[in-house]
């Protein structure tokens, strides 16, 4: 390591992209157009479930304008949308995959399912075209609440899946957890709604798809987390297309959260299209249909008991869940309640037995997927909650519980299949206290009982398995993809250098992180270092971004190309400097024969590879270009303690959160600036969850009630407060980086958090529990029944 | 039928001929190439479309192209000086890591100016009382006011 390396490592550079995203210059999706472009409108179904008995569309296809209307019934041989992680049931059945056509065939299954296409030359050509789509459907009685689509006699969606049901799955020793229960001295029990949330990147989805005749060739922009692996999917799976025709650019894109990571029905329908009509289609969603269409999260129904001795040490956790996946799987929807939840229930805490069971069912809703966090927030919600209502329960202090069962000898195996490297949970408990001035509360709870107001405090102590994934683990758990990530490291002529990484960003600033990565280890400016991303054409390959795993794969393979470039450097450098390749070491950005002052800037060796002259030509090739793919040996294991202090007008219901405190473990870190706004959005997007947001579907007629800003309350800038964040590391020990990844603690430890805290403080008048998000109506009305309880 | 409409755009005089239900936000995007300013909603509540109109913050997805007759519309792309010095509220975004995706950004700092403009003074509280008419769902808003607030600074100089 030189000293550039410490110069430039563990900084906060303030980000190269800023420049084109404050000055207008990004370009997102929807700001590119085409020459002789189309543009393209989906009708969608207004009804949760019905059988179509037939689509007239002759008066469509004759209106002003248009170019195409299609249907379910033109796409012949296209496949439907594929799932991509098969999960097995208890009793080793696979799970129910029905087909996920690209344009409903026969019958819709939820509000904004796409029952066709219509491609005009302007969008209100479009528009008015749809409505003369004559859809002749039969409303059939439709379900959205999960336990409700498991009674029987529920309406059926899919002939596949009988009783609704997609799977039942289990994790964990259960006759081990029965026995623990036995003998347990105290029993906790709570019951948990973990509610339906619709992701909401500012950025709607959008897509332009065009296809060129001469090439026979298809050209995509579109606003994608992935665009290797929607390539792999769109084409391989879907469309039968051979891959190397198909060119998937993701250019700016506008936060994902998990709802970009999909392959969707409407740039699936697009690219196909745009060889029918050889004209360039644009499509942009408009929010309303992006509520309706983008795939939502959570969505989880639970009963959890947790066991404890007459110490407080947790014996046992036993956690049945119900988990909506809507009308079909999208395209992760099956390992998120499963491998990316029941395997972190052991949080921080040493519990020795852990069982999990989880049944997934279809309701006529949007898809569930992966949001922010994906499955570790659910998870971190049941086992936080759990703990302080066993806290409350035994009157043991809610730190206290915590800490008489840290995990605090590493490597550690959990009972639920994880295998933690490292951590050191009491150093971030004792920091967030610190922070959250916790000796300080009970004056401050006075204070506010003067006013008649109610003050809690509650903590998330959580854990979450990131840098997904190892290929063969993952594989073994049903992954039907592999997990890795590619990094490719240009270096020019003159030593400046270009790196091309799998990994995506869309908010994450990886053009100044990856740079710093890369300059650090290179000795040379970050402004030397410029770095390409979201573009099938010009990125070797890419896994994506999701799951906070883009600096400890995507870095990882980065990291991995640039020892490679170093490697060969050294050979180059040992010709020139007539040395032994051995004697040769790298430091500051200079290679130098050691021990002596002989030395040849890198900038030097990059030039002799491109102009080799005085070269080695019958042992290496020229050119400085190098390549590396990364797939990690295990999970990393992010983990923090948070601390949330709310203050309650009783009178009102109302919920301030008046302090809220972060201290994470996120290993070693490259830019802290960039790491501490990673937590405040995922705090945010967390207390979202717990205080505003929740997708409301009506339960008779299916209809989406929570479509609009109007009606789904996002966070706004004056129902938050600002945030303490802090970080105590442990460097990840099994990637060269150290790191762990950021992107979704905020998310996973603030829901827990806030509810902890409004418990907390409603303890005093009764209240034990009720479901998320905390409304002033809610909040109230649970006063109110406590009182007259 | 269509309307013609002269307006001022960045300083810059324009002459336009558009479908009398144009909205401001598709004349800058669609017909001037504008596309710094964004569209995030359909229901006027984002925020990712604000511009100046005659100096005050206005959303773009919310007014017609044809009421601009004679106004003096001000977007993102018209804020710095004309050697790309950035406006002292844009150097004041990157400076405290005020934006993460980009996508409300340009929205938020024609607000912010708007802001500054209104109450060069503002408390934090106020900042975000002022804020709410923008939305951002990636940086939860603390650098978004503490950029405001840097900004503020910077403009009173
Ligand atoms: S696009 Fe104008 S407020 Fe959302
Ligand atoms: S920076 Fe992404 S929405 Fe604000």
């Amino acid at each position: 390591m030189g000293a550039n390396e410490e110069g430039v490592i563990g900084k906060a550079v303030r980000r190269k992209e800023d420049a084109r995203f404050l000055t207008g210059t990004g370009q997102y999706t929807d700001d590119v157009n085409q020459p002789n472009q189309t543009q393209a409108f989906f009708l969608r179904s207004p009804h949760a479930h019905a059988k179509i008995r037939g689509i007239d569309t002759a008066k469509a296809k004759a209106s002003p304008g248009v170019v195409a209307v299609y249907t379910g019934a033109d796409l012949e041989g296209v496949n439907g949308l594929p799932c991509g992680w098969l999960i097995h049931s208890t009793d080793g059945t696979p799970m129910k995959e029905p087909p996920h056509p690209v344009l409903a065939k026969g019958k819709v299954r939820y509000v904004g399912d796409h029952v066709a296409l219509v491609i005009a030359e302007t969008l209100a050509q479009a528009k008015d075209a749809a409505e003369l789509i004559e859809v002749d459907y039969e409303v059939l009685p439709s379900v959205v609440n999960p336990i409700d689509a498991l009674k029987p006699g529920a309406p059926q969606i899919h002939d596949e899946a009988p009783g609704n049901k997609c799977y039942t799955w289990a994790l964990g020793d259960k006759a081990a957890v029965d026995a623990a229960f036995s003998k347990a001295a105290h029993v906790t029990r709570l019951d948990l709604v973990n509610n339906r949330l619709i992701p909401n990147a500012i950025e709607p989805r959008a897509a332009v798809a065009s296809y060129s005749r001469a090439d026979d060739a298809y050209t995509l922009y579109t606003t994608s987390q992935n665009p290797h692996v929607e390539r792999l999917l769109m084409t391989a799976f879907v469309l039968g297309l051979p891959e190397h025709k198909v060119r998937v650019i993701a250019p700016d894109v506008g936060g994902g959260f998990g709802s970009k990571i999909y392959l969707y029905a409407e740039e699936t329908a697009m690219v196909w299209a745009a060889k029918r009509v050889n004209r360039p289609i644009k499509w942009a969603c408009e929010r309303s249909e992006s509520f309706l269409s983008d795939a939502h999260g959570r969505d989880h129904v639970t009963r959890a008991e947790l066991a404890l001795d007459k110490d407080g040490k947790f014996l046992a956790l036993r956690v049945h869940t119900v988990a909506a996946m809507g009308a079909y799987l999208s395209t992760f929807a099956s390992c998120i309640p499963t491998i990316l939840y029941a395997t972190l229930l052991a949080g921080q805490y040493t519990t020795p037995a852990i069982y999990a069971e989880v049944t997934a069912a279809f309701t006529n809703t949007a898809p569930v997927d992966a949001y922010r966090g994906a499955g570790r927030p659910e998870a971190t919600y049941v086992v936080e909650r759990i703990v302080h209502q066993a806290a409350a329960e035994t009157g043991i202090a809610q730190d206290e519980l915590r800490r008489r069962n840290f995990i605090r000898t590493f490597p550690y195996q959990t009972p639920v299949a994880l295998l933690y490297d490292t951590g050191g949970y009491d150093a971030c408990l004792d920091e967030a206290n610190r922070m959250a001035d916790v000796k300080g509360f009970a004056a401050r709870k006075a204070e506010s009982a003067k006013h008649g107001k109610l003050r809690g405090l509650g903590y998330a102590s959580y854990i979450e398995a990131c840098g997904l994934a190892p290929s063969n683990i993952a594989g073994a758990l049903g992954a039907r993809a592999g997990l890795f990530e590619a990094g490719e490291v240009r270096v020019h002529p003159t030593g400046s250098v270009t790196v091309f990484t799998g990994s995506h960003s869309h908010g994450q600033g990886h053009e100044t992180t990856f740079a710093q990565v890369v300059a650090g280890r290179l000795g040379i400016p970050v402004e030397n270092v410029d770095v390409v991303h979201g573009d099938t054409g010009r990125v070797v390959f890419g896994m994506g971004t999701y799951g906070s795993r883009s600096l400890a794969v995507g870095g990882t393979a980065i990291v991995k190309a640039v020892d490679k470039v170093i490697d060969k450097g050294k050979k180059i450098a040992a010709h020139l400097l007539e040395a032994a390749e051995t004697d040769i070491e790298f430091r500051d950005g200079k290679f130098t024969v050691a021990g002596t002052d002989r030395s040849k800037a890198f900038g030097e060796v990059a030039l002799a590879a491109y102009v080799p002259h005085n070269y080695p030509l019958d042992r290496l090739e020229p050119g400085l270009n190098e390549t590396a793919f990364y797939d990690p040996t295990n999970f990393t294991f992010p983990a923090g303690t948070h601390v949330c202090e709310v203050e309650i007008d009783p009178d009102t219901g109302v919920v301030k959160v008046v302090q809220f405190c972060a201290c994470d473990d996120f290993g070693n870190i490259i830019n802290p600036m960039i790491v501490e706004g990673q937590v405040h959005g995922g705090v945010a997007q967390g207390l979202g969850q717990a205080m505003l947001e929740n997708c409301v579907y009506d339960p008779k007629s299916g209809q989406l009630l929570t479509g609009t800003y109007m009606d789904y309350a996002m966070p706004r800038a004056d129902d938050l407060p600002s945030f303490k964040v802090g970080t105590k590391v442990t460097p990840c020990t099994h990637n060269p980086l150290g790191a762990k990844g950021c992107g979704e603690a905020g998310a996973i430890g603030a829901p827990a958090a806030f509810m902890n805290a409004v418990m907390d403080a409603l303890a005093a008048v009764g209240v034990k529990h009720f479901d998320m998000p905390a409304t002033p109506h809610r909040v109230w009305a649970a006063i109110q029944s406590a009182k007259h309880a | 039928m269509a309307v013609t409409l002269s307006l001022s755009v960045n300083g810059k005089p324009v002459h336009a001929t558009v479908d009398p239900r144009t909205l401001l936000v598709e004349l800058l995007r669609n017909h001037l190439g504008l596309t710094g300013t964004h569209v995030g909603c359909d229901t006027a509540q984002c925020g990712a479309c604000t511009v100046l109109v005659d100096d005050r913050a206005v959303k773009a997805c919310n007014v017609l192209a044809a009421q601009m007759e004679g106004a003096k519309v001000v977007t993102i792309e018209g804020i710095a000086a004309a050697d790309g010095t950035l406006h002292p509220m844009q150097a004041a975004f990157k400076e405290c890591h005020g934006l993460q995706c980009g996508f409300c950004t340009t929205g938020m700092v024609m607000s912010a100016i708007d802001l500054v403009n209104r109450h060069p003074k503002a408390s934090e509280a106020k900042i975000r009382e002022e804020l709410e008419g923008n939305l951002c769902r990636c940086t939860g808003y603390h650098n978004i006011v503490k950029a405001v607030q840097h900004g503020a600074a910077a403009m009173g100089k």
